[in-house]
């Protein structure tokens, strides 16, 4: 038995949005995955739940008239990964959800959750963060739409309002279009493990394929929550593709980053692997766009 | 220290291909239901915060951990446990005996999780390679038998259900 002090199950996101303001205290519920864990931890004992896992209508990945790619809040790792329109505009998130826990965790845990979370490990995130990803939060005004920087207030505290619940990720067609991303977990496991870092690169290339036009590069575990950076992503911008520029723009992320001593890794330690992650993931980038280096 | 508010609810799902129906306690898990509630002790307690996979069962054809699964989300879903596997007159399933040939099977407590990941990846129909089962079957621990044979009777199994050769290592 969880120790939970009352569990309300909502219907609809009409019903979902009523609950919240019928019992601010209560925690919303998703996957579980995390919510029941730290109920067993004693972390959330004792509270009361709203459980949004019945909304069906949040499931699922679809494209909005304007282009604009939206992933329902609840729709699980493993079908983001099998999802052809993710497959089709932005592979690297299907690739990075493929990186949580193990199969079974893929399947139970939501996108709305690895966000909402606050987590700066979460392996989604640092992807979102790269593609300058959309939160809709919908609440007793409406649907409210904000970057997700902005979105991400402390470590474990993102910009939920009262009587509001997250209900999609958008991705918007200019983040996508033409736009090749690569993610690299570092951690100490293959399988189950947290991320020690997580490095998530992603270019738009010329046509001739010779210049970068942008290139995006976000981290988890670098800082509180997750976050850019953005001197390195305004030096690759406008040059030409070679060696150097994976070198230098890999350098420059030191910039803009600051990770710290934990006893999964040291400081210096995860500054190591950004830079090296930044690279590689920079590398493979431009050669999924077509570049060569 | 404040009461809890006792909550029931009455859930309905089918389980090993029978609709059953069941008052459950709001603040039980899966796990909780299937055991003490329909005798499915296949589905076993390990680690009760998701990381072990000793109490993995198939909702709606998906791997789930029931641990970390309320009970009353089981409405209207299709749950399958070990015990689904068995014939009707208690005969094994081809990858239940695969286990056994292998050698797959020491105390048996990560047995039943193991298996019903492995019908997830059987019933996708597809080949796999051996890193790919690898990944796929990694949300499972196993103190006892070191996973090769375990992998081997997966592996011998999609093989078999493929109708291919198993490729000698
Ligand atoms: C064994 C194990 C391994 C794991 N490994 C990884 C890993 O490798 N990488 C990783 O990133 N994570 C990992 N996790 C953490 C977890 O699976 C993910 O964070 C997952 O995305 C959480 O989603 P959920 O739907 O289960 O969230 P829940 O537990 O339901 O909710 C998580 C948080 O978000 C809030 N919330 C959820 N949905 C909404 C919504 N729509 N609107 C508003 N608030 C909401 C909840 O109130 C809660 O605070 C692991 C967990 C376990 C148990
Ligand atoms: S008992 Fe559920 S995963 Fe360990
Ligand atoms: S056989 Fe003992 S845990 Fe796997």
């Amino acid at each position: 038995m969880y120790d939970m002090k009352a569990l309300y199950q909502a219907k609809d996101v009409a019903d979902a949005v009523a609950l919240r303001l019928a019992h601010p205290e209560a925690h919303i519920i998703a996957g579980g995955s995390d919510v029941l864990v730290q109920m067993r931890e004693g972390k959330r004992a004792g509270v009361e739940l709203i459980s949004i896992q019945g909304l069906d209508e949040l499931r699922g990945v679809s494209l909005e008239e304007d282009g604009t790619l939206r992933i329902g809040s609840l729709t699980s790792f493993s079908h983001i990964t099998r999802d052809p329109l993710i497959q089709k505009y932005i592979n690297v998130l299907g690739e990075a959800v493929d990186q949580v826990g193990g199969p079974q965790i893929r399947n139970i845990g939501t996108i709305g959750g690895n966000t909402c979370n606050g987590v700066t490990s979460a392996d989604s995130a640092s992807t979102l963060h790269a593609w300058d990803a959309v939160v809709e939060l919908t609440g007793p005004d409406g649907v409210r739409c904000q970057p997700i920087s902005e979105f991400y207030i402390r470590a474990g505290k993102v910009d939920i309002r009262e009587g509001e619940i997250q209900t999609a990720i958008l991705i918007q067609k200019d983040s996508y279009l033409d736009t090749f991303g690569h993610y690299i977990k570092y951690a100490m496991r293959n399988a189950m493990d947290i991320a020690t870092l997580g490095t998530s690169v992603n270019v738009r290339l010329s046509a001739d394929k010779k210049t970068v036009e942008r290139a995006r590069v976000a981290f988890g575990v670098a800082g509180p929550v997750p976050l850019r950076a953005r001197t390195a992503e305004a030096l690759a911008a406008g040059k030409p593709v070679t060696m150097e520029l994976a070198e230098a723009f890999a350098q420059a992320v030191k910039e803009d980053i600051n990770p710290r001593d934990s006893w999964r890794a040291a400081k210096d330690f995860r500054m190591h692997i950004a830079v090296e992650s930044a690279k590689r993931a920079f590398i493979e980038s431009v050669k999924l766009a077509g570049g060569a280096l | 220290m404040e009461k809890h508010v006792i909550q029931y609810q009455t859930v309905h799902f089918n389980l090993n291909g029978k609709d059953v129906e069941r008052t459950v306690d709001v603040r039980a898990s899966l796990t909780d239901t299937l055991r003490n509630d329909f005798r499915m002790t296949s589905v076993k307690k390990g680690c009760e915060v998701g990381e072990c996979g000793a109490c993995n069962v198939l909702i709606d054809g998906e791997a789930f951990n029931s641990c970390i699964y309320l009970a009353v989300w089981a409405e209207g879903k299709r749950i399958r446990t070990l015990e689904g596997l068995l014939g009707p007159n208690g005969e094994l399933s081809d990858i239940q005996q695969a286990f056994v040939d292998e050698a797959a099977i020491q105390c048996g407590f990560c047995t039943p999780g193991f298996i019903l990941t492995a019908v997830e990846i059987l019933e996708s129909g597809k080949e796999y390679t051996d890193d790919e089962l690898r990944k796929l079957l990694s949300g499972h621990l196993c103190r006892c038998t070191g996973y090769e044979n375990i992998l081997r009777a997966v592996k011998k199994t999609m093989y078999k259900r493929l109708g291919k050769e198993m490729p000698q290592a």
